[in-house]
């Protein structure tokens, strides 16, 4: 069964597979993660089928290794991701999003009156519970919360 | 003490609350002196607000500071689109101090970031307006002796009132106990009961405006406002609910002062004006007091 699931995506010498990730936010992953401008080979599979989820996507990035912080910016949407790190078609490492203490430049601020969606200001968010998510803004002080967080 | 910009109540610790009351209380006996004596203080309010600006302007005037500014933003480069942000940086580069009233949420934090000189929030929307709350705790402090332990009776527009919300946050270091009094439309907001609960603050919500406030050291009056009904009729069934009227006081405690941020509609009868415990133009006084004790700690005079 799992050889079958891993024949939808074609597998990778050296590098990143993201796995877990709920199927409506796939997109949005790959711009969080600048995946649209990366060089790098990325082949990605979505809808697939995932107990977890219903539907899941997977992202699979060429010799290309994340850092925590940058990898953790997803946890707001795919809070349930995880990650493999393949090295020689092995899985050499495994890892899972942790969400940041601070938000910054990724999700839009759910009141319309803030700062941040009047003027070109960069948002900032302080998180002020993990599960579920919600985060607080740093300018207008207003509480988003996971139904309305919208990726920027 | 330190340089630094007053966005949020939250940005002054238990400590500095109670440094600048008590400079509060140093101004009160000598309100007129030259701390800002070569200082240029600016006076940007985005918004009119006649009552705050005053208040600034005549505390920023006792203390012998110039203002530069402007009163509504129909008269500043805001109405050529200009940004914020451009502003802020052009004005910080003219003064010692903003001083920033703005409807945007969040304004003042982020012209805070751009300044190069400390920003004090006069008022950024329906968010923060912590020189409000600094008036109100000094008005308490001064005519309850301390700010420990009281009975605090908030009544009205409990759901939008930021003046409400911030002395709640203000408070929330002195072991206060809250009553609050509104319709079930405008009650106190979920946020700020799980920050009671989880802080151990003793509250207690009710709808009915009566023999209750025997019971209270402060009673926190705003207005409730009809702009903030969805169904109109709803409105008409409680406008006269929560209005105070001097017979009502015959049993409170002799301590009890009456506070409003003020305007004031009809929320509170005229006949209550005269009755001692009636405080709220001595609160719009103090507000001169705590605007230059703030005033003087941003630019660590």
């Amino acid at each position: 069964m799992n050889a079958k699931k891993e024949l939808q995506v074609s597998a990778i010498q050296n590098g990143t597979v993201i796995d877990h990730i709920p199927a409506e936010y796939l997109f949005q992953v790959i711009t969080i993660l600048g995946l649209d401008k990366c060089g790098n080979s990325v082949t990605f599979g979505n809808n697939l089928e995932s107990k977890l989820l219903g539907r899941k996507a997977i992202i699979k990035i060429s010799e290309k290794f994340f850092k925590d912080e940058e990898i953790n910016k997803i946890s707001l949407i795919a809070p349930h991701a995880k990650l493999n790190i393949i090295r020689d078609y092995k899985v050499a490492e495994k890892k899972i999003v942790e969400t940041p203490k601070k938000v910054v430049g990724i999700a839009r601020c759910m009141n319309p009156k803030c700062i941040t969606n009047v003027e070109a200001v960069t948002t900032r968010f302080h998180v002020i519970n993990t599960s579920p998510i919600t985060l607080k803004c740093h300018y207008c002080e207003k509480i988003t919360d996971l139904k309305n967080i919208r990726i920027v | 003490m330190d340089n630094k910009s007053l966005v949020s109540i939250d940005d002054y610790t238990k400590e500095e609350i109670l440094e600048v009351l008590a400079r509060a209380a140093e101004f009160e006996k000598n309100p007129n002196c030259n701390l800002l004596e070569g200082k240029v203080i600016a006076s940007l309010f985005f918004e009119p607000s006649t009552r705050t600006r005053l208040s600034f302007e005549t505390a920023i005037s006792r203390m012998g500071g110039r203002i530069v500014g402007f009163t509504d933003s129909s008269s500043s480069s805001v109405t050529k689109g200009e940004t914020l942000k451009d502003t802020t940086k052009m004005v910080s580069n003219y003064c010692d101090l903003i001083v920033m009233r703005h409807p945007i949420e969040g304004s003042a934090r982020y012209a805070s970031e751009v300044s190069d000189v400390p920003v004090i929030n006069a008022g950024d929307g329906a968010n923060q307006h912590p020189t409000q709350t600094m008036l109100d705790l000094y008005s308490i402090m001064k005519t309850q002796g301390t700010l420990e332990n009281l009975n605090i009776f908030m009544v009205g527009d409990l759901k939008y009132g930021r003046t409400v919300h911030s002395l709640l946050m203000a408070l929330s270091h002195f072991n206060p106990t809250f009553h609050f009094i509104a319709p079930p439309e405008l009650e106190i907001p979920r946020g700020y009961k799980i920050f009671m609960d989880k802080n151990d603050i003793k509250y207690f919500e009710h709808t009915e405006f009566d023999d209750i406030i025997n019971d209270a050291d402060i009673l926190y009056m705003t207005r409730v406002q009809k702009e903030r009904f969805v169904d109109p009729l709803e409105y008409e069934k409680v406008k006269n609910v929560y209005i105070l009227k001097n017979n009502m006081l015959a049993n409170t405690k002799d301590n009890l002062k009456i506070l409003h941020p003020l305007p004031r509609v009809n929320e509170i009868a005229v006949d209550v004006d005269t009755n001692p415990k009636a405080y709220y133009f001595q609160q719009a006084l103090n507000g001169v007091y705590a605007r230059q004790a703030i005033i003087a700690k941003a630019l660590n005079l």
